[in-house]
């Protein structure tokens, strides 16, 4: 980044492009911890105390408390898997336009072609 | 050949694989972006080894076996949250800051605030945290040795007692760590963490089928084994042995024991995201897409790791035993090398195939501590480098030569320090200083990374308030606890100063971590810089401008 007007990024953050890849990346990004977050609090206070539902036999010697642990695992691989592909169809592309059109110079006040690549 | 032979000779090539590797790296390394980030140049796979062997610990592969074998299903927990912890820095950490930063933690927290304040409490964080983490693993390593070495009280090896060999074990591995750092630096660390990666995923996973063969590929049939030698019968697959006891007529107990659990289990899932040696990975791939994918390698790997911790630690419970186990470490850290003894004995015939199977495990273990190490000890001293030297104390004018100069002589003192300090922790319980770190990392780290990436007003005295708010009060709160005295199993038990009831301190000091950061903000003098903000959220969301 070479010399920027000091108002550039400020433009940037405020234009309809960029607001629409915050509210895409914050849209499923906050949503996602609280659900997981919840999830996992879930287990870790039913473990704590609700013991006897834990402890309920499922078969064999398979309880409650080793499959919710288990669906930890699970939820852990496809939230993971859900984000990979979220991020790959509506956040990779936004954020690649963006940025190949900042390095041209778009949001640049003053549109002298001076401006030199980082 | 004796297994304590076998396990010296597959370590000493494993040392001589990973230092050449180190000195061919060290012949790329002539940036200080070589130095720091590996030339930013590895793919997210390789990247993504290297976080699994940067944060698959002794705590991870010994701990967590042990204490499934001991107290049953509770050390599943630790699986759990080491591994939903990944989310926090899948979704809102690993991208962003790869995107702002540069080298270090500290880079992104002071992107929009004054340069000397935040780096300068970021950087005594990063080298708290980073020292408990360390401390961890040397003393881990030192308590192996006499075992896996087969040296008990009284017995000698090379002339040495056991404790003469658990200090030499400290300085050997001291000294390979800053060599790994010195010579290789990032590139050369990454290589070693991910070599060890590799062996340790093939080892647990060679003793997990080697297990599930034993039970004839029946699960419920392995746990029921479990269970019944242990003693405790169904209640050892249930949660409650170890963490949340319920203590009959004692109803105040029994609520700290409760609120201890879940302190536990909110400072396992938040501290991943705040672990500076996890965070300066990020660095040492070309762009955020490629921080994505290492972190989403590194939950697959780590999450079938942690999968096969259930397997290792209920097979060592029905194949070993408890007795057993408590008779070699009370802490139980060596049932899954004591497991892997019992499985060669019975697949690969007769004490000779046991003694190859300890040997060869037990040169994971030590291949595992190595790497781990050498991340904790590269991750402080670029901090110190880059953030204290580079930034504060020069003010950002020097070259990048001598800058990695500072880097590498700060290696040594860092190795230095943690070498004496782990000579005299040698009493410290292991797993308590991992989730020490972990409560450390997430009451003082996590909080000022969060608010710098999404909060606009947050300013320069938020983001120390945050640092040293949720870092003061952890340690405090430690140092007060049943883990340092007043209780039995204390590192202190004759004596008492003890006041604070939980023995994890994240319940209450994460919470004031975020409490400081948002008090010191809203009180603040000088207002929070749009024009940064607006910067940061443009970098790390384009990755224009990015490193």
């Amino acid at each position: 980044m070479s010399t920027d007007a000091p108002d550039r990024y400020e433009r940037i953050a405020e234009s309809p492009e960029f607001a629409g890849l915050r509210r895409s990346l914050r849209r499923f990004v906050f949503p996602m911890t609280i659900a997981f977050f919840s999830w996992y609090a879930l287990y870790v206070i039913l473990s704590a105390y609700a013991r006897d539902f834990m402890g309920t036999i499922l078969f064999g010697n398979i309880n409650v408390a080793l499959v919710f642990g288990l669906l930890q695992f699970v939820t852990t691989f496809l939230i993971a898997w859900l984000y990979a592909r979220y991020a790959d169809r509506k956040l990779d592309p936004v954020a690649e336009d963006l940025n190949t059109r900042i390095q041209a110079g778009e949001f640049d006040a003053d549109p002298q072609p001076e401006e030199v690549k980082a | 050949m004796s297994a304590r032979t076998l396990t010296i000779v597959l370590f000493v090539v494993f040392v001589l694989f990973t230092l050449a590797i180190t000195i061919w790296a060290s012949r790329q390394t002539k940036t200080a972006t070589d130095f720091y980030a590996g030339g930013r140049s590895f793919s997210g796979f390789s990247n993504g080894m290297a976080i699994g062997g940067d944060y698959m610990s002794a705590a991870s592969f010994l701990g967590i076996a042990g204490i499934i074998a001991l107290s049953g299903y509770d050390g599943f927990l630790y699986s759990i949250g080491f591994l939903v912890a990944w989310l926090v820095a899948l979704l809102l950490v690993a991208e962003l800051l790869r995107n702002s930063g540069k080298y270090t933690m500290a880079d992104v927290l002071a992107f929009r605030m004054r340069q000397t304040p935040v780096r300068v409490a970021a950087s005594i964080s990063t080298i708290v945290v980073s020292i408990f983490y360390l401390l961890a693993q040397m003393v881990g390593a030192g308590a192996l040795v006499a075992l896996l070495l087969g040296i008990k009280p009284g017995a000698h090896f090379l002339g040495m007692d056991a404790d003469t060999a658990k200090i030499a074990t400290i300085i050997f591995i001291g000294i390979l760590m800053i060599v790994y750092v010195t010579v290789g630096g990032m590139k050369g660390t990454t290589y070693v963490q991910i070599v060890k990666a590799f062996l340790l995923m093939v080892g647990a996973a060679v003793m997990t089928i080697l297990v599930l063969a034993a039970f004839k590929f029946d699960l419920s049939g392995l746990l029921g084994e479990a269970a019944a030698k242990s003693g405790k019968g169904a209640a050892f697959l249930e949660p409650g042995l170890r963490y949340g006891k319920e203590v009959a007529g004692d109803a105040t107990q029994t609520f700290y024991n409760k609120m201890d659990l879940l302190s536990l289990g909110i400072a396992l899932v938040l501290g991943t995201a705040g672990l500076p040696h996890i965070l300066i990975r990020f660095y040492t791939v070309p762009n955020s897409k490629a921080a994505r994918k290492s972190v989403l390698w590194a939950i697959g790997i780590i999450g079938t790791f942690y999968l096969m911790t259930l397997a290792l630690g209920f097979g060592a419970a029905a194949l070993v035993g408890g007795e057993a186990i408590t008779a070699q470490d009370k802490g139980g850290n060596t049932a899954a090398p004591q497991l892997a003894q019992v499985l060669g004995e019975k697949f690969l015939g007769g004490a000779n195939g046991g003694a190859a199977m300890l040997a060869i495990i037990a040169a994971v273990a030590f291949a595992t501590i190595l790497a781990v190490v050498a991340g904790l000890t590269l991750a402080s001293s670029s901090s110190l480098a880059h953030d204290i030297y580079a930034s504060v104390i020069r003010k950002g004018q020097v070259s990048e030569g001598s800058e990695v100069r500072v880097a590498r002589i700060s290696a040594f003192a860092i190795g230095a320090v943690a070498i004496v300090l782990a000579i005299f922790a040698q009493s410290l319980n292991v797993a308590f200083l991992v989730a020490l770190a972990f409560a450390v990392a997430a009451s003082g780290n996590l909080p000022a990374i969060l608010y710098s990436l999404f909060w606009k007003r947050f300013t320069t005295a938020g983001a120390t308030a945050a640092i040293y708010g949720g870092l003061i009060t952890a340690v405090v709160l430690v140092f007060f606890s049943p883990v340092v005295s007043g209780s039995p199993t204390a590192m202190f038990p004759n004596s008492d100063w003890q006041w604070f009831p939980l023995s994890n301190p994240g319940i209450i000091s994460i919470p004031v971590g975020f409490l400081c950061g948002w008090l010191g903000t809203i009180m603040s003098r000088e207002p929070a810089d749009p024009q940064k903000y607006a910067e940061l959220e443009v970098r790390s969301l384009t990755g224009v401008g990015a490193h």
